[in-house]
């Protein structure tokens, strides 16, 4: 892709994870974020990180089903530091508004109540990988210790979408949507992976000089990078 | 805040209901703070007395939901608190038999069949027998009563009620020194309420109780009406039990029946889930259940940053009801 679509694409981007962010700024202005505000911002940004976390899984699966798509690549970090952005909002959204910024009421609310402990440890899991999204981590660490560390976001969005359900009163079906749009994306990864290592297997078959052990590895890495 | 003075504005400046509800989303958008929200109450009320002062044919008993209710000042009201806007308290409800969102009452209560309606008694009293609406509406006058609502879900409203003490309706019925309890039971009918007839997981129609002490405490409320008019549907139209010291589950919606009973009787709640929900379940922010904990509570209409306070120990009616509990142990009988 050339350089000016691709910056236009970016602004496009940052506008449409912006949005969130700016509609609930406005409606607070306004007084406008219906009977319950603070559960309306905890909805909002929750939703919010969520969503950005599936679309920036989606982008692998994407590119190898239509390699066109390539570019997608470079918009990956910017979702997934939004997705990091709204989970910090989502998790002061519970240490200001909800728990008051009682220490106490806090660290029993993690011990006693499953779905703030599962949610808290979702934006731990999340925590690392954004700390390590710059160039320079990468370097840092390889690429392939980097991949694997990012590997995180798997465990992040299922205890984020359990989360999810957990703090849903029962027989509210809300998290639905996003839940079969997780499991999509995790078992197109999970079937494609098993389609490279086949290809692979195949390869290695059909050239009795390589490795096929060595290379179906090294391409699962390379599946997840 | 019920009571004074009508502020003095043209009866041509008179908002009609209709009209008040269009004007809701515009006003919340023009409101900035608690303060505005207290002029829209205020405001509403005033109307309300200034119509009532100008054309009292129209203060008739009875009607539908937005009727206007003819009320007396109450001693027992709550004072100090600014009134959760008209807008949130019908728009913002638990009433399962409607759905488990917020917004499902206000959207699927409009078939609840309020006229005619009656209240059945039975169980132990001297003769069981049934109380149309209007002469439940005429029994006794009907009394402004601001009341802080508090939801276990750590929410929490305040309302002005209007009703008389439950004690009043239960002296009518004559219970028999033996009734020790009193159950309540609200509408019931699937083809009405839909959601309800969906569910498996809950055991209609919704029941409720009271100990006899509690239900005659002059705090408990029998309610036909909010913001000095016929209760809105998705508010438990057109008669329900109001128990403000307790959590909102307690206070029975759209009641059809009463009985008198000796034993401690079923409630919904407690029998769905009796280590979270109790028989009792007073207010108590030392007793945590499991989904949420109950030291605190969101003020729903305010902006976010004003919603968060500290819950009060029987949502802060001790002085009235602490006496009815004396020598229990609320965190075992919660």
């Amino acid at each position: 892709m050339t350089r000016y679509p691709l910056i236009l694409l970016k602004t496009f981007a940052w506008i449409a994870c912006l949005a969130p962010f700016t509609w609930l700024a406005w409606a607070a202005v306004m007084n406008n974020l219906g009977p319950d505000p603070t559960a309306t911002i905890a909805f909002t940004t929750g939703r919010t990180t969520l969503r950005l976390l599936a679309i920036t899984l989606a982008i692998s699966p994407l590119r190898r089903l239509l390699p066109r798509l390539g570019w997608l690549i470079r918009f990956r970090r910017l979702l997934g530091l939004f997705a990091f952005f709204y989970a910090t909002l989502h998790m002061l959204t519970y240490v200001g508004l909800y728990a008051g910024f009682d220490v106490g009421l806090m660290i029993s609310d993690i011990a006693k109540r499953r779905y703030i402990t599962m949610g808290m440890a979702a934006w731990l899991l999340l925590l690392p990988l954004a700390a390590t999204s710059t160039q320079w981590s990468i370097r840092k660490l390889g690429g392939k210790r980097w991949s694997r560390l990012h590997m995180l976001i798997y465990p992040a969005i299922v205890c984020g979408v359990i989360h999810f359900w957990w703090q849903m009163k029962p027989g509210v079906l809300t998290p639905l949507g996003i839940t079969v749009i997780v499991a999509v994306i995790l078992l197109a990864r999970l079937v494609l992976a098993w389609a490279q290592r086949r290809k692979a297997l195949a390869a290695a078959a059909g050239d009795a000089r390589n490795d096929g052990r060595r290379q179906s590895k090294g391409n699962s890495i390379r599946a997840t990078g | 805040m019920l009571i004074g003075t009508p502020p003095e504005i043209p009866s041509s400046e008179i908002t009609s209901q209709s009209e008040y509800l269009k004007r809701q989303s515009r006003r919340r958008f023009l409101r900035h703070a608690a303060a505005g929200a207290a002029a829209v109450g205020a405001a509403a009320l005033g109307a309300e007395r200034l119509a009532r002062v100008l054309d009292p044919g129209q203060t008739v008993l009875a009607g539908t939901a937005g009727t206007k209710l003819q009320t007396v000042y109450s001693p027992l009201t709550t004072t100090g608190e600014t009134l959760t806007p008209f807008y949130d308290i019908t728009h913002y409800n638990n009433f399962y038999e409607f759905g488990v969102n917020k917004d499902d009452p206000y959207k699927h209560a409009g078939g609840l069949p309020t006229r005619p309606w009656s209240i059945q008694v039975e169980g132990l009293v001297k003769k069981p027998r049934t109380f149309g609406i209007d002469e439940l509406l005429k029994l006794r006058p009907l009394e402004d009563r601001v009341y802080r609502h508090r939801c276990v879900e750590a929410w929490s409203m305040v309302i002005p009620w209007v009703g008389y003490s439950l004690s009043e309706f239960i002296q009518q019925c004559e219970p028999l020194s033996t009734a020790k309890y009193v159950q309540f039971f609200s509408y019931y009918n699937w083809h009405v309420e839909k959601w309800s007839g969906e569910d498996p997981g809950i055991y209609w129609p919704y029941r409720e109780g009271l100990r006899m002490d509690e239900a005659m405490n002059p705090l408990t409320l029998l309610a036909f009406g909010l913001y000095g008019q016929v209760l809105p549907n998705q508010d438990g139209a057109p008669v329900r039990i109001v128990v403000p010291w307790k959590y909102g589950y307690k206070s029975a919606k759209s009641i059809v029946k009463v009985r008198f009973v000796k034993k401690q009787p079923d409630t919904t709640w407690n029998n769905q889930s009796p280590s979270e929900y109790g028989f009792y379940s007073n207010v108590n922010p030392s007793v945590d259940t499991v989904p949420w904990s109950q030291k605190n509570e969101r003020r729903i209409g305010l902006p976010f940053y004003e919603q968060l306070r500290t819950t009060l120990m029987f949502n802060g009616y001790g002085d009235q009801v602490a006496y009815l509990y004396k020598g229990m142990n609320l965190r075992r009988d919660y």
